[in-house]
């Protein structure tokens, strides 16, 4: 990739992993995020999975948007802008939540880190300059600083994943919280670790300056050789995620920045994110409409599913009865579930629709030839899967 | 009154299934099992501190997914866990790999033979085909061809329905296929000695037949119709160890409120008038119920824990020729350091799942003959794996442990009984074999579990120390399953119950045998069934 190749302009941009990961890749299973050639698997997706479920794995988070946000009026202008009281985040502690529109439909989802008194760390999946400078209108002394391509990120996520920490020196990581932050010294600089991930298991983030990712890269593989460590894609990720029960931007909900047709976008209440919102708060956007929308309820709700047999339900069109009288909403995502043993889905339905029978309408091809199959659904609370080990501490080694 | 709706004799993952099933019913069931561990075949024990052996069975694939399913087996620990690349090893230097990826798989066959590579697509549809039929009737009670009664007629339709939509021809291959060695079997697809071996050693896993004996090319589908999470053929691991599966068992039945006695052997099946009314046990203790289970093997229960007079005329002697004779070694061995085989890659997604020292078939065969003779072979065909590779639970990191099915040892010797020298001498043939496959390999072991057919039956009550409690031949299968007439669990008594492998669909940790039986006796009982139909569909 040098000024001679004329096709630079169309090449995509390689996570500082790239060199260790593109080793891993023997199917060259790639896609791409953010402009990052990304890997849609490294070997298997489900061997993958099972990595993240039986033993560990790492995800490179580097494609993810990280936007330094710093200055006195920091936890005042994120109060205007998310769901959730920042005031209310301990230093050294994440926390999930939403941003919305005036309109209340979700711009998008993520995690701030409180880094200390007037410091922030905002991670997500999509760039979201745009709307933090928009959103810091007003406020005299507060600085956003976009340090997407300068910050490294690995989530390492897996029941062995603190016993790998431990064996790589860092003292005490088995005594962090889920969605704790401590700091460790390491190869001349710091690095930070956050007990957080996308995966509903035990697991840990690592943020690290570009320039030592693969320092990092090299002696978190050396410390798990014996724990069975293995890089994951994307398809590993979406397997895990829906089991713990998460939302993937573009496949269960549709960014308000991005929606074309009226509506078609989501609230938290419709997202069963309800929780994050925090009427407490004097104002943040979208407050009013919020208030309405929970005054009258929600017009779609994102349900969970179990559904019978063990066809996945992928783009399926859901209906109040076998004979598909009406149709009462859509399949986001579904899988087959190799932990929970379970046909699962996520599905977004009619919100007056959810005490009546659930009927999925499936396709499945047999030699070719597509077969079809009305299976009954029932709803789900909670996640599909929940180990315990995802919240003790200190976890154990596997 | 007894105080118990169902006693069920032994802990195995059968006796536990049934005992579940009959509990979620609302019965008031009670396990007593003679070990102080539950599990019988599926178990997992730590001989060695730091290790946990899965002593009998070691890879999963037929068990039921509806039944982990329904009895929610996922939230009481069990977790089922692919591992990847199995390697045949050649009585030389040839290996032949089993790469996960398909393209890879090709390319592998195609450098062994180039006809054997096209002739592998052929072979598996067809096996896939066979499984489809096979695995439909795991989670059915077999039908008796000689009843008119309407659920038998019934049951009949199905099947016939099933196989005539396979095609007229597949039908004649169905009935070939019950009857013919896998050699020959193997013979119309393949050309390659190792590829043929390779594909011939499920044939013979557990079974007093050679590759060239008639009937073992049904052995070798019953080993490849299971799967992991719709890979038909993929064999996994417990996470935990196979015992995890029996544990999860045992939790979902205690959640139905059942009870379960360990140490609790039971020496005789009560009978008054006909009917069975409860159990002794060993130590004179009389417990009542109003049926009683047996998850024994249908010899030990006939033969061993009933009274000769109390059985109707025939079952004992049905049962003495029930054909259950054993014919494999289980070797399990602690490791300081991964082993390293000669002639493979250090690629570490193939050079530590699944060894098959498979040889030849001409090798293989010898080792029969050796079963024969009554004696072990020095050249045994071992079937391995390494748990610890896939599974962090159950050796220290960095450390291993290797399983070891050995294929054949025999249950008595031309020499005379089996003896704790005799016993090491069989599991030196096994380490000396290993090690001329991985140089240094004994240098790497750190404790090891020997286990013969004397053994295996000594602990968990297998007869003959044979695994499937049962040879798995035609005239001992389906609706001869353990006897013709009693193939529907119930047994000559009233109120007597099987629920083991003795009884369809046989051997191999599937909980189907114990899941069919419940459903026949919460039918018996009019009680509500409890039992899922399976959910593996392929109509
Ligand atoms: C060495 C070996 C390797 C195998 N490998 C595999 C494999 O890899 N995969 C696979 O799927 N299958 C394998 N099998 C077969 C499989 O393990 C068995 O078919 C299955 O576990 C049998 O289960 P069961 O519940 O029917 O009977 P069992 O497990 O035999 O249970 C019978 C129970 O009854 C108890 N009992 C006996 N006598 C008495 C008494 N008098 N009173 C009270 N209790 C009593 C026993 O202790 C035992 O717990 C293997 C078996 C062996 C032996």
């Amino acid at each position: 990739m040098n000024a001679t190749d004329p096709y630079a302009g169309e090449r995509l941009l390689l996570s500082p992993f790239h060199p260790r990961q593109q080793a891993y890749n023997l199917r060259d299973a790639w896609g791409a995020w953010n402009g990052y050639k990304f890997a849609d698997h490294y070997y298997d997706a489900e061997y993958e999975y099972f990595c993240i479920r039986n033993q560990c794995g790492t995800y490179d988070i580097c494609p993810m948007q990280k936007y330094e946000i710093r200055g006195r009026d920091a936890a005042a202008m994120l109060n205007r802008m998310v769901t959730r009281d920042v005031s209310r985040i301990g230093i050294d502690r994440v926390a999930y939540t939403v941003w919305c529109t005036d309109e209340g439909r979700v711009i998008d989802d993520g995690t701030i880190f409180r880094l200390a008194e007037d410091r922030f760390m905002l991670n997500c999946g999509s760039p979201c300059t745009a709307w933090l400078r928009q959103s810091a209108y007003g406020f005299a002394d507060v600085e956003v600083r976009d340090v997407s391509d300068s910050l490294a990120g690995l989530s390492l996520q897996g029941p062995t994943s603190c016993a790998v920490l431990k064996r790589m020196g860092l003292t005490g990581i088995e005594q962090a919280k889920p969605f704790e932050i401590r700091h460790f010294p390491f190869a001349g600089t710091t690095l930070r670790v956050s007990r957080t991930g996308f995966t509903g298991d035990l697991g840990y983030e690592l943020w690290i300056a570009r320039e030592q990712a693969l320092e990092l890269w090299d002696a978190l593989y050396a410390a798990g050789a014996d724990y069975g460590i293995q890089p994951y894609g994307e398809a590993a990720t979406n397997m895990a995620r829906l089991e713990a029960g998460f939302i993937m931007p573009f496949m269960d909900f549709t960014e308000a920045f991005k929606t074309v047709r009226f509506e078609h976008d989501q609230t938290p209440f419709e997202l069963g994110l309800g929780w994050l919102v925090d009427f407490d708060m004097p104002h943040f956007s979208g407050r009013a409409a919020l208030l309405e929308e929970r005054r009258r309820g929600p017009a779609w709700t994102l349900a969970r599913l179990d559904i019978e047999g063990n066809w996945p339900a992928d783009g399926s069109i859901v209906y109040d009865s076998e004979a598909c009288r009406k149709d009462i909403g859509y399949v986001t995502s579904a899988m087959w579930s190799p932990a929970v043993k379970a046909n699962i889905a996520l599905a977004m339905l009619r919100s007056e629709h959810l005490r009546g029978p659930i009927w999925v309408e499936i396709y499945k091809s047999k030699d070719l030839r597509p077969y079809r199959r009305m299976a009954r659904a029932s709803l789900r609370k909670g996640p599909f899967w929940a180990p315990p080990r995802a919240r003790q501490t200190p976890p154990s080694d596997h | 009154m007894s105080a118990y709706d169902a006693i069920v004799i032994g802990a195995g993952h059968n006796g536990l299934t049934n005992a579940a099933y009959l509990a979620k019913a609302g019965l008031r069931v009670l396990v007593v099992e003679k070990n102080d561990y539950v599990g019988g075949a599926a178990v997992s024990r730590e001989l060695h501190a730091g290790w946990t052996y899965s002593n009998c069975s070691y890879v999963c694939s037929m068990m039921r997914q509806a039944i982990h399913r329904d009895l929610d087996l996922g939230r009481h620990g069990l977790l089922l866990v692919p591992y990847l690349g199995t390697v045949n090893f050649g009585d030389g230097d040839e290996r032949l790999i089993a790469y996960h990826d398909p393209q890879a798989s090709y390319l592998e066959l195609k450098r062994h033979s180039r006809h054997d590579a096209d002739a592998m697509f052929r072979f598996q549809a067809d096996l896939t085909r066979y499984s489809n039929f096979i695995r439909k009737t795991l989670l059915r009670t077999p039908p008796e061809p000689t009843s008119f009664r309407p659920r038998d007629i019934r049951e009949f339709l199905y099947l016939g329905r099933q196989l005539w939509a396979m095609g007229e021809r597949e039908i004649y291959e169905y009935v070939r296929f019950f009857t013919i060695s896998a050699a020959d079997f193997l013979e119309d697809y393949f050309e390659n000695d190792l590829v043929k071996a390779a594909m011939a050693s499920p044939g013979i896993i557990g079974t007093a037949l050679g590759v060239e004996s008639p009937g073992s090319a049904y052995i070798l589908l019953h080993h490849v119709m299971g799967d992991v999470d719709g890979n038909i053929g993929a064999w996994g691991l417990a996470r935990g160890g196979m015992g995890a599966i029996s544990k999860a068992l045992a939790a979902a039945f205690q959640g139905f409120g059942g009870e379960i006695r360990t140490e609790a052997p039971v020496a005789r099946i009560l009978v008054e008038r006909g009917r069975a009314t409860g159990v002794v046990l060993e130590n004179g203790d009389e417990l009542r119920a109003g049926i009683v289970v047996s998850n024994l093997d249908a010899r030990r229960t006939f033969t061993k824990i009933i009274d000769r007079a109390d059985l109707p005329d025939g079952i004992y002697e049905k049962a003495r020729n029930f054909r259950i004779r054993g014919s494999s070694g289980k070797v399990n061995i602690a490791l300081s350091g991964l082993p390293k085989f000669t002639g493979l890659p250090a690629n570490r997604y193939v050079d530590r799942g699944g060894q098959a020292f498979t040889g030849s078939l001409r090798t293989m065969e010898r080792a029969y003959d050796c079963w024969k003779r009554g004696t072990w072979s020095e050249d045994p065909f071992i079937e391995s794996v390494i748990p610890s590779a896939w599974d962090p639970t159950v050796a220290p990191p960095g450390q291993h442990w290797m399983s070891n099915f050995i294929q054949y040892c025999p249950p008595e010797l031309a020499s005379g009984p089996w003896t704790p020298e005799k016993r090491d001498a069989f599991g030196e043939s096994v380490i000396a074999k290993l090690e001329r496959y991985s140089p240094g390999f004994r240098d790497l072991i750190v404790h090891m579990e020997v286990r013969t057919p004397h053994e295996i039956e000594n602990e968990i009550g297998l007869t003959g120390g044979n695994i499937f409690q049962g040879e798995l031949t035609i005239d001992q299968l389906f609706f001869n399953r353990p006897f013709p007439g009693y193939a529907q669990y119930r047994m000559p008594l009233k109120n007597l119950y099987m629920c083991g492998s003795s009884t369809h669909p046989g051997g191999g940790v599937s909980s189907a045998c114990g899941a069919n039986a419940a459903r026949e006796i919460l039918k018996d009982l009019r009680r509500p069934n409890t039992v899922p139909a399976d959910d593996f569909d392929d109509e």
